[in-house]
């Protein structure tokens, strides 16, 4: 190839690298304009920072922290927090919103309607109002943890949130859980061979009755002739609350339902154009080859469906996470709630914190985006 | 398509050129203005000089700035009665309040060029660090990393608090050493975090914290029974309790777990700024001590004291190196009149918070308020 202003790709190689550099040029001029200003304002600069001790509480930590832990410890902890109320809530957004998507479909006049308001009205009310009214509203004015209410034997519900007993290992949990391992194992393989055993010979075989046996009987002996595998251990009240148990936060609680709910909402449509797009005469072909109903939902629609839903419902997900950094207005300790609010405010390095912040949800969205269309390639039409 | 091309061929490295223009400049600007640099830039009685922009901006040039802009942009509460509290027509009042109007005065002559800027506890930094505020005069304690690495400066301190806790009267606790497993509501960003976890982790007790965005949040939390103790400075639990559901019900507990001073606050590297905010302080307290106040100031300037005549500038010329009239402290005073009356006015035994003076009484008085001589 050689160099002429007239060659289209030449042209355009030129540009390319020409609009490389000025980014990297202005990216260059912003950071310098920073640490010069930080400097002459005599703030502190850099991440020397995340190694002192953070000196503060966190009212949730699921890996283990003090107030004798890092600020880089406590990144770690909202992190965690953060993480695990987006992955249960994505789990629920997207089993709720498929079944309410299929719901406004329903031929039933009430279920269809019922999910219809359902639908209007939780994705036409601003997520934030939704989350002080799940908190202030109904989980904060609850009695007490003295007068909780019973949800089931041995787990209460107050304005503390939900206590349950501890599920705590014994002697026999290790043998339990090697024998409920080997027990899918087994399943997996016999439904394996079920299945290449239909399609050789066309017999059937009671698949889901001797796995089910096999899955609950096999643990279960050992829970019979050992000892019982996992014991209870019930919180007793303390002087202030329950102590012991297992807890879910109130916080937590209002977090993950204002998410699901309002998510699922947005979900349900998703699922439901994408329903709609499968053509009536796939469904009208099914029957008449003597699928049933429920038949034709799960291996004819929905396969198709979901190519149309697949891209839209990336976004929601990714949208759920980004909202779950509304957390710190129910004092949720969140990613948000605890790094970009007290260690940004205890160390005063603004932008340290938030360029931190940033990267973090950055790289929690190209990943779930990464591994979604990972799955959206394996359900688009393969052409031939 | 070719027209297209065309024209972007022309603009592209015009914008290009630009940018990399404004790289290669960055360069041969001067750096960081350091020492006498600064002085300079700002002649006592300098005019103005407004315009002054970009990164070469010289330091001392705050006074500049808010001069050409016409009023000060201060840093208050969102809303905390005696301190800094606006009411349904958005005049504001409180002690920290009348501080920014203070300035004001002695910058202007007059109380009413300012504007306020309400900061919770978690923006209130970067707001003045960002430039968004010239003072932060929002009961903010003065601890040594605010100090050093924050890049603030500290003017000194108009109120001496410190951290207790507010219970409900029927959990029947008298005492904070009985809050072994108390779960506490407070307000993100604030040095009451800290201490908390200070105060448990020396006396060796269980607590958990929650700590809330918004101060509204955490008291309602508090008055829901979602905590069983709420903390702040003991200034701002007399002023939040008169605004719960059932104030009578509430009882402040006795211990006071921390150092709390208050004060106001500016940006490191402005040095006649910061001396400008100091002494507008220093000079409320030293006309209590004085005897001068906001309705005697004008026959004070009078006065035979030489004392009284340096504060009030009708003796000496201590307002120009702050780049300021020599009336300034004589502007402030009648503005806002003198340390006492401030307090009195908004935080006193008359008022609803009904604080004594206590550490905040002068120094001849068994407080410990003492400020420099004008001299
Ligand atoms: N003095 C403490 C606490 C100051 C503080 O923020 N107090 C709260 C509770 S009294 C407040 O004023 N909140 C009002 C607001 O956020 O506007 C500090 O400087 O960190």
């Amino acid at each position: 190839m050689r160099w002429s202003w007239t060659d289209p790709r030449m042209r355009a190689l030129v540009w390319q690298v020409a609009a490389l550099a000025a980014t990297l040029v202005t990216l260059w001029y912003f950071a310098a304009m920073a640490h010069q200003n930080l400097a002459r304002q005599h703030i502190a600069t850099g991440f020397g920072f995340l190694d002192n001790t953070a000196g503060f509480g966190v009212v949730q930590t699921l890996i283990p922290y003090s107030e004798e832990s890092s600020y880089g410890r406590a990144f770690l902890v909202g992190l965690c927090n953060t993480l695990l109320v987006a992955a249960l809530g994505t789990v629920f957004a997207v089993m709720l919103g498929f079944v309410v998507g299929v719901a406004r479909l329903s031929t039933n006049w009430l279920i269809a309607r019922l999910a219809t308001v359902y639908v209007e009205t939780l994705r036409n009310i601003p997520l934030l109002l939704q989350l002080f009214f799940w908190y202030f509203a109904i989980l904060q004015p609850l009695p007490g943890p003295r007068d909780s209410l019973t949800l089931l034997p041995g787990i209460f519900l107050s304005n503390r949130g939900i206590v349950m007993p501890a599920v705590e290992t014994t002697p026999s949990t290790a043998a339990f859980v090697l024998c409920l391992l080997t027990a899918i194992a087994a399943a997996i393989f016999i439904g394996r061979w079920a299945k290449a055993r239909k399609l050789r010979t066309g017999e059937s075989f009671p698949t889901l009755i001797v796995n089910a046996v096999i899955i609950i009987g096999l643990p279960g002996l050992v829970w019979l002739i050992a000892s019982a595998a996992f014991a209870l251990a019930p919180p007793v009240m303390g002087k202030f609350n329950f102590e012991g148990g297992w807890r879910v936060l109130p916080e937590f609680l209002a977090l993950l339902l204002g998410l699901t709910l309002y998510t699922a909402a947005f979900i349900a449509e998703i699922v439901r154009a994408g329903i709609q797009s499968v053509g009536r005469g796939q469904t009208e072909a099914a029957h008449a080859l003597g699928l049933s109903s429920g038949q034709t939902l799960r291996l004819v629609t929905v396969p198709q469906a979901l190519r149309v839903i697949v891209p839209p419902l990336t976004s929601q997900i990714l949208n759920l996470i980004k909202n779950s950094s509304l957390a710190v207005a129910i004092g949720y300790p969140d990613l948000v709630s605890v790094f970009a609010g007290t260690v940004l405010n205890q160390t005063g390095q603004a932008i340290e914190v938030i360029a931190i912040t940033m990267a973090v949800y950055l790289i929690i969205s190209l990943a779930i985006s990464f591994a979604m269309n990972l799955y959206n390639a394996r359900v688009a039409i393969v052409g031939r | 398509m070719a027209r297209r091309s065309s024209l972007a061929s022309r603009i592209f490295p015009f914008v290009f050129g630009l940018v990399v223009g404004a790289g290669v400049l960055y360069f041969f600007l001067p750096g960081p203005p350091q020492g006498g640099k600064v002085q300079t830039a700002q002649q006592p009685g300098a005019k103005p000089q407004p315009g002054q922009q970009g990164p070469a901006q010289p330091a001392g040039s705050t006074l500049a700035e808010v001069r050409a802009r016409g009023y000060i942009q201060c840093g208050v509460s969102t809303g905390l009665p005696g301190f800094s509290n606006p009411d349904d027509k958005g005049n504001w009042t409180g002690i920290d309040v009348d501080f920014c109007r203070a300035v004001a005065a002695a910058v202007f002559g007059d109380a009413s060029k300012v504007k306020y800027r309400p900061l919770n506890a978690k923006d209130r930094f970067t707001a003045l660090q960002s430039g968004e505020v010239d003072l932060l005069s929002r009961n903010t304690t003065w601890t040594m990393s605010r100090d050093t690495s924050l890049g603030f400066d500290f003017a000194g301190v108009i109120y001496y608090d410190g951290q207790g806790f507010l219970v409900k009267k029927a959990s029947g606790i008298t005492s904070a050493a009985q809050l072994n497993g108390a779960t506490i509501c407070t307000q993100t960003g604030t040095t009451t975090e800290l201490n908390l976890a200070d105060y448990f982790r020396g006396q060796n007790m269980s607590y958990k914290v929650l700590p809330f965005e918004k101060n509204e949040e955490a008291l309602s939390a508090y008055d829901n029974g979602r905590c069983d103790a709420y903390t702040t400075d003991a200034s701002g639990l007399h002023a939040q309790r008169l605004i719960l559901k059932t104030p009578d019900d509430h009882i402040v507990l006795p211990e006071v777990i921390s150092k709390e001073p208050l004060g106001p606050l500016v940006r490191q590297g402005d040095p006649q700024w910061e001396d400008i905010v100091r002494w507008t302080l220093f000079a409320l307290i030293d006309a209590e001590e004085l005897g001068v106040t906001s309705a005697n100031v004008d026959q004070q300037m009078t006065s035979a004291s030489p004392e009284v005549r340096r504060l009030l500038g009708t003796e000496g010329k201590f307002g120009e190196p702050l780049g300021l009239s020599n009336g300034w402290a004589a502007d402030a005073l009648r503005a806002v009149g003198n340390y006492g009356e401030m307090f009195e006015r908004n935080v006193g035994t008359k008022t609803p918070l009904g604080i004594p003076r206590g550490l905040n009484a002068l120094w001849r008085n068994g407080g410990v308020m003492y400020a420099p001589p004008i001299r």
